[in-house]
C-alpha cells in the first residue's frame, strides 16, 4: 500500500471481474437501513420509560392508575405473531407459485387488522377508566409507545393492502415483497419487547 | 434557488432526454441527482446567509450593547436569544448537513461510483421537498406571535417545554416541527446514499476501489440513521409536553428533564462526526490530487473511520458533566472522550503522510484542504480540555466551549464546503473559477476567522458565560480589557463577512464567463472526472464506465502520465 516503494500498486487487475449481483436487493437494503433508525427510535422511547420507572418513588405501576389489560394483550400479541407467520407462509407460497400466496397474504393482513382494532378497543376502555396522556407518566409513556407502534402497524397494513392488490394482478416484484416482509417482521417482532416493557 | 443554475449547466450534452422539459420539471421537480444536489446546495448556502446575518446581529449587540444594529435595529433580550438559538440551529441543520452530506452526497455518489442516478430517485426528490418545507417552517417561526424559539439549539427542558418560561408559545413548537421535518428529509437521503453506494457501483469497482469521500459520506449517513432515532423520540415527547401538557420532562409530575439531555446528546455527539466525516473525505480526495501522490493508508483510513463511528456513540454524556450525572459515570465518559481523539489524530497524521514528499500545488481547493487540517487540529486539541470532566466543570457554558466548538465546526461546515465547491465547481458548472479571487477570498476568510475565535478562548478562560446578552450588567465581566476583546472579535467577523462578497462575485462571474473547463482539469483519477463537464443526464452517456483500479494511483512508477483514471484499461 505504501506509495513510497517503487513496487507496482497492488490493487491492479488485468481484467475486470464479472458484474456483481448485489448481495442484498436495493429495496430490502433500503428498508433495513430505515429499520435501523426505527429500532433506535424505539430504543430511545423505551430507555425513557426505563429511566422514569427507575426514578419513580413507590410501586410501579402507580396504584392510583387503571390497571393495564395484561392478559387480553397477551392474547393479542399471539394474534400479531400469527400474522407474521402467515406472511412468511405467503412468501414461501409466492416462491412456488405467486397466486398461491393470496390466501396466507390475506390472512396476514386480517390478523394485523384485528390486532390494531383490538388495541383501539383497549384504548377506548382505558381512556374511559381515566388513563390519559396527562394523567401520569405511565399514561404518557403507554400511549406514546403503544401509539408509535400502532402507527407503524397501520402504515404497514396499508402497504400490505397495496401489495396484495399487486399480487392479485401478478405485478408484485420479489424484492418489494421481501422488503414488505422485512418491515412487517420488524413491526411484529418489536411488539413482544414493547409488551414486556410497557405492560409487565 | 435552483433557478440560478444556468441552462447549459445541467443538460447541455443531453443524450438521454429526448423530449423538451419545462423549466419547472427540469429544475424544480427533477429526479436527477445532480439537480437535487444543486437544490440542496443553493438552499443550504442561502440558509447560511441567514445564519451569518444572525451572528452579525448578536455579535454587534455584544460588542456595542444597546446600539442600533444596521439592518436589524435594537436587539432586545428575547431577540438576542432567538438569534443565538436559530444561528446554531440553522448552521448545523440547514447549512452543514444539507451542503456537506446532501449536496455533495447527491452530486458525488452516483458520479464517483459510476452509475446513472440514485437507486430511489423519487425518494430523493421527496427528500429535498421535505427539506425545503422544513426550512420554510423554521423561518416562519420568526413571524409568529411571541417570536422565534430562544432556548438554545440544544432546547433543554423545562425552558423549551413550558411556554411560561420560554415566552415563545408558538415559536418553540414550530422549532421542534421544523427540526423533525429536516430529520425526515435526511433519513430519506441517507437510505439512498447507503443503498446506491452498496448496490450501484460500476462494473469492477470493489469495496476498496470506492473513493474515500464516498465512504465518508456513507459512514456519516449510517451514523446519522443510527443516532437520530432517540432524538426523534425526544422531539415527539417535547412536542407533547409543549402542546398537550404531558409530563415527560416535568420533574414535579414524575418526569425527568435530564432524560432530554441524554436523548439529545445521544444524537448530538455522533452528529459532530456526521458532518466531520464528509469534510474529511473531501479534503482527503483534494490532498491526494494536489499532492500527486497515492493517498496514504487507504484501508487504515477506512478502519479508523469505522472505529470513530463506533466510539462516537459512547461519548455523549461529556456534554452533561454539570447536569448532575453520577461522577463515576463522568469518569467513564471522560475516558471514552479522550479515546476518540486517537482515531481522529490518526487521520490527521495519515493526511500529513499523504502530503509528505508530494509535489504539492497550492491551488485554491488545496489551500482550503490544508486550512481544514490545521484549523481543525486547534479545535481537536482544545476539546481535550473539555473532555476531561475536571477541567470541564470550570469551562462549562463559557466562551471557551463556544470557541472550541467553532474551531471544529467552522473548518467542517465552511472550510470543507469551500474546499468542495472550489474543487468540483468545474465539474458542476463546466467552467473554471478564478484562482486569484479564490485566494483573496481564502486569506480574507481564514485570517479573520482566527481573529474572531482566539480572543473568545481567552474570554472563556476569564469566566465569560455564554448565555448573557449584555455584559454591562455583570461588573466582573464588564471590564475594559474583556470588552476590547469582544469588539476585536466582532470587527474580525465584519471583515470576514465582507470577504464573502468576493466569493459570491467569483461564483457568479465564473458561472457566466469563466474559462471553459475540460473534462478533467485537475488530472484526477476518480470517475466523475472521466465524463463531460458538466455531466449529461445519465452521467456517462451510452457506455457506463468499467473500473480497473483504485482511485488514488498517482505518480505510478513506469507510467508516462502521473495519473491513472480508474476506468482506463491498462
Amino acid at each position: 500500500m505504501s506509495s513510497m516503494t517503487p513496487d507496482m500498486p497492488r490493487m491492479l487487475r488485468a481484467v475486470p471481474p464479472p458484474e456483481r449481483q448485489p448481495a442484498i436487493e436495493s429495496a430490502v437494503l433500503g428498508t433495513l437501513v430505515f429499520i435501523v433508525t426505527e429500532i433506535m427510535t424505539f430504543a430511545g422511547l423505551i430507555s425513557g420509560l426505563v429511566i422514569v420507572k427507575a426514578n419513580h418513588l413507590g410501586p410501579w405501576p402507580p396504584p392510583d392508575q387503571p390497571r393495564l389489560p395484561i392478559e387480553a394483550t397477551a392474547f393479542n400479541t399471539l394474534v400479531l405473531l400469527a400474522s407474521g407467520v402467515a406472511l412468511y407462509q405467503a412468501w414461501r407460497a409466492y416462491k412456488r407459485r405467486p397466486l398461491e400466496a393470496k390466501r396466507p397474504f390475506a390472512l396476514a393482513i386480517g390478523l394485523g387488522l384485528f390486532f390494531v382494532l383490538f388495541q383501539g378497543f383497549e384504548w377506548v376502555r382505558l381512556i374511559g377508566q381515566g388513563l390519559t396522556m396527562t394523567s401520569s407518566t405511565l399514561g404518557a409513556f403507554f400511549y406514546l409507545i403503544v401509539g408509535a407502534h400502532a402507527l407503524h402497524a397501520v402504515v404497514a397494513i396499508i402497504l400490505l393492502c397495496v401489495f396484495y392488490r399487486r399480487l392479485t394482478r401478478l405485478e408484485l416484484q420479489p424484492g418489494t415483497f421481501l422488503a414488505a416482509q422485512v418491515f412487517w417482521f420488524f413491526v411484529v417482532g418489536l411488539w413482544p419487547i414493547l409488551y414486556v416493557q410497557v405492560y409487565l | 434557488m435552483a433557478e440560478s443554475v444556468p441552462a447549459e449547466s445541467a443538460h447541455a450534452h443531453d443524450h438521454h432526454d429526448h423530449h423538451e422539459q419545462s423549466f419547472a420539471s427540469k429544475y424544480l421537480f427533477s429526479t436527477d441527482h445532480k439537480i437535487i444536489a444543486m437544490q440542496y446546495m443553493f438552499t443550504g448556502l442561502a440558509m447560511g446567509l441567514i445564519g451569518a446575518f444572525f451572528a452579525y446581529a448578536f455579535r454587534m449587540q455584544l460588542a456595542f450593547p444597546g446600539m442600533d444594529v444596521p439592518f436589524w435595529g435594537q436587539v432586545s433580550a428575547a431577540e438576542y436569544n432567538a438569534l443565538v438559538t436559530n444561528h446554531g440551529t440553522i448552521m448545523i441543520f440547514w447549512v452543514a448537513m444539507p451542503v456537506l452530506i446532501a449536496a455533495f452526497g447527491n452530486y458525488l455518489i452516483p458520479l464517483m461510483v459510476g452509475c446513472d442516478d440514485m437507486v430511489f430517485p423519487r425518494l430523493n426528490r421527496l427528500s429535498y421537498q421535505i427539506f425545503l418545507l422544513s426550512a420554510i417552517v423554521l423561518i416562519a417561526s420568526f413571524f409568529v406571535e411571541g417570536g422565534a424559539f430562544g432556548g438554545a439549539w440544544t432546547a433543554y427542558p423545562p425552558l423549551s417545554a413550558k411556554a411560561e418560561y420560554s415566552l415563545t408559545p408558538l415559536g418553540s413548537s414550530i422549532w421542534v416541527v421544523a427540526v423533525a421535518l429536516e430529520f425526515v428529509a435526511f433519513l430519506l437521503g441517507g437510505i439512498n446514499f447507503v443503498t446506491t453506494a452498496m448496490n450501484s457501483r460500476a462494473e469492477g469497482m470493489g469495496m476498496y476501489d470506492i473513493p474515500v469521500v464516498i465512504w465518508m459520506i456513507v459512514i456519516a449517513s449510517i451514523l446519522f440513521m443510527a443516532s437520530v432515532g432517540p432524538l426523534v423520540a425526544g422531539a415527539v415527547m417535547l412536542l407533547f409536553d409543549q402542546t398537550i401538557g404531558t409530563n415527560f420532562f416535568d420533574p414535579d409530575r414524575g418526569g425527568d428533564p435530564v432524560l432530554w439531555q441524554h436523548l439529545f446528546w445521544f444524537f448530538g455527539h455522533p452528529e459532530v462526526y456526521v458532518v466531520l466525516l464528509p469534510a474529511m473525505g473531501i479534503t482527503a480526495d483534494i490532498m491526494a490530487v494536489f499532492a500527486r501522490k497515492k493517498l496514504f493508508a487507504y484501508k487504515t483510513i477506512l478502519y479508523t473511520t469505522f472505529a470513530t463511528g463506533v466510539l462516537s456513540f459512547m461519548v455523549w454524556a461529556h456534554h452533561q458533566f454539570v447536569a448532575g450525572i453520577d461522577p463515576r459515570m463522568a469518569h467513564v465518559f471522560t475516558i471514552t472522550t479522550l479515546l476518540i481523539s486517537i482515531p481522529i489524530a490518526e487521520l490527521c497524521f495519515v493526511y500529513i503522510a499523504t502530503l509528505y514528499k508530494g509535489s504539492i500545488t497550492l491551488t485554491t481547493p488545496m489551500l482550503w484542504a490544508l486550512a481544514f487540517l490545521f484549523e481543525f487540529l486547534i479545535g481537536g486539541v482544545t476539546g481535550i480540555f473539555l473532555g476531561a470532566s475536571g477541567a470541564d466543570i470550570y469551562f462549562h457554558d463559557t466562551y471557551f466551549v463556544l470557541a472550541h466548538f467553532h474551531y471544529t465546526f467552522f473548518p467542517i461546515a465552511i472550510i470543507g464546503t469551500y474546499a468542495g465547491i472550489t474543487y468540483w465547481f468545474p465539474k458542476m458548472f463546466g467552467r473554471m473559477m478564478n484562482d486569484t479571487l479564490g485566494k483573496i477570498h481564502f486569506w480574507g476568510t481564514i485570517i479573520p476567522f482566527n481573529c474572531i475565535f482566539i480572543p473568545l478562548f481567552f474570554l472563556g478562560m476569564g469566566g465569560q458565560h455564554r448565555r448573557i446578552y449584555n455584559y454591562e450588567n455583570f461588573p466582573e465581566l464588564a471590564g475594559q480589557g474583556m470588552q476590547d476583546l469582544r469588539v476585536f472579535a466582532t470587527v474580525a467577523l465584519l471583515v470576514m463577512l465582507a470577504f464573502q462578497v468576493v466569493f459570491v462575485i467569483n461564483f457568479i462571474v465564473s458561472l457566466r464567463s469563466g474559462k471553459k473547463a475540460e473534462n478533467n482539469p485537475w488530472r484526477a483519477n476518480t470517475l466523475e472526472w472521466q465524463t463531460p463537464s458538466p455531466p449529461p443526464h445519465g452521467n456517462f452517456g451510452s457506455e457506463m464506465p468499467k473500473v480497473y483500479r483504485g482511485p488514488y494511483e498517482y505518480s505510478t512508477p513506469g507510467r508516462e502520465e502521473d495519473f491513472w483514471p480508474q476506468n482506463a484499461p491498462s
